[in-house]
């Protein structure tokens, strides 16, 4: 069985259906902004499960009222970094809730090679495992 | 709504199009209810006469427009960035928030909220700070109005070194690019916009409506002083009315004066002094006592017993 037969990363939402178009995406981040969510774009070509930190592009937008804007800084960030991971976030400021409520891929590179898993013998027979992306090995900025 | 009744259906020709095709301007405008809201400005409003004729010929072309896209009569959106000029007080901020709701039921902007900023807003600190900061602003703005006051502040001849110039070049590529995103409304006295729109050639042509808001004269001002009056529950009595009068005549020949923003400062100091006379009174205080302003709280004014000399915004 392949682990990875998409050869796609699913992390977030919607990452199991097919790219979301940019009107798919200014439908989410509307639907987002209609709930009082601040809307903020982050980007990674380090995509490994624990790596929950991803770098921020420019601050969080609060106060927005129209998708434009956080779609005018989406196309920046594209423009800026066409072969990364690049994902939306948004966070939702309720008292007692704070924390992101939605996040979604909306930017891949254009192969995406998956982890591999690392077998570490210890103790007689016991096993440590590690998760290890293939594109990894690489420095920052060549990954992809 | 006389000057939008043009009830006959749009009938240039268009390209490959019926030309027997037609579309009831007359339900767009109902179904918009943009002449709810001009009418209301017309009400509301008192005098700037060109200016609400301008925002009449503004609906009137947005709703032309949305009936010839009813008929795939093609047209790039309008741009409808403007500059407002005018004295202090003149009712440059209020026709702003108007526009802003007539342009959104016309569909011109999505969201229809305005967006209220001046200089301090837009540039930064140090260098590195204005691009991110103007950004911020017109993402906020996006789908509304952005409202600069007093947007000649932007440019300082006198540094050339400093970073509004960063901020103008912002809002000129977010003008360009984002037309159907937001309108941009600046708004400043008349003599201080026309010396930043010679500096700035580009912003001057990418503003396609310059409109000029005119001082009010006398007797507008006196029907504004009745109006924010019967705004804040009060009314003149007998005397008062013809106060106001003279105090508005008196106060127009001295200098600072601010329009409609002077009328309410006087009423606000005039409250104050029909407070502190019924605070004084040793009578039982009624209904009709509470609500009327007489004529000595009118005529208390410095601007009486001065007569002409130099009367600050602060005097009384």
């Amino acid at each position: 069985m392949m682990t990875n037969p998409m050869q796609r990363l699913t992390q977030g939402q919607f990452s199991f259906l097919p790219d979301l178009s940019d009107a798919e995406i200014k439908q989410q981040i509307e639907y987002g902004l209609e709930k009082g969510y601040a809307w903020s774009v982050e980007y990674t070509d380090d995509p490994h499960p624990r790596n929950t930190f991803w770098e921020m592009f420019g601050m969080p937008m609060f106060d927005l009222k129209d998708a434009a804007g956080v779609m005018m800084e989406l196309a920046a960030c594209r423009k800026t970094f066409p072969n990364h991971y690049i994902r939306m976030m948004a966070f939702d400021s309720t008292r007692n809730v704070e924390s992101i409520t939605m996040s979604f891929i909306v930017n891949r590179p254009p192969s995406e090679p998956g982890f591999g898993l690392v077998r570490q013998e210890v103790q007689g027979r016991s096993l440590r495992y590690t998760v290890q992306g293939y594109s990894s090995a690489k420095p920052e900025g060549e990954r992809y | 709504m006389a000057t939008i009744a043009a009830n006959t259906a749009v009938n240039e020709p268009g390209p490959s199009q019926d030309k027997a095709a037609t579309v009831d301007l007359q339900a767009i405008i109902r179904e918009t209810q943009v002449g709810e809201v001009l009418d209301q400005l017309d009400r509301e409003l008192v005098g700037l006469v060109p200016v609400k004729r301008r925002i009449r010929e503004i609906a009137a072309y947005l709703a032309v427009t949305r009936a010839r896209k009813a008929l795939n009569l093609d047209a790039s959106p309008p741009s409808l960035h403007m500059c407002f000029t005018g004295n202090p007080g003149t009712g440059k901020t209020t026709v702003a928030l108007r526009m802003a709701e007539i342009l959104h039921r016309l569909g011109y902007v999505r969201k229809g909220h305005v967006v209220s900023v001046t200089r301090d807003d837009l540039v930064g600190q140090y260098i590195g700070h204005t691009a991110p900061k103007t950004k911020e602003v017109l993402k906020k703005a996006m789908g509304g109005v952005l409202f600069i006051d007093e947007a000649y502040y932007l440019y300082r001849p006198e540094n050339e070194r400093d970073y509004g110039q960063e901020a103008i070049e912002i809002l000129l590529q977010v003008m360009e690019n984002n037309r159907d995103d937001l309108v941009v409304i600046l708004a400043g006295y008349k003599n201080r916009m026309d010396t930043f729109f010679q500096s700035n050639p580009g912003m001057s042509s990418r503003i396609a409506h310059h409109i000029d808001f005119p001082d009010y004269s006398a007797e507008e001002l006196l029907l504004i002083a009745r109006k924010m009056v019967e705004q804040m529950h009060y009314r003149f009595n007998a005397g008062a009315e013809t106060a106001m009068r003279e105090y508005i005549a008196a106060r127009l020949t001295q200098p600072n004066f601010a329009n409609a923003r002077s009328i309410r400062n006087a009423l606000d100091r005039a409250r104050l002094r029909q407070a502190n006379r019924l605070f004084e009174s040793p009578y039982g205080i009624d209904m009709e006592a509470l609500m009327s302003l007489s004529e000595p709280d009118i005529r208390a004014s410095r601007v009486f017993t001065q007569g002409s000399g130099g009367e600050a915004e602060t005097g009384g």
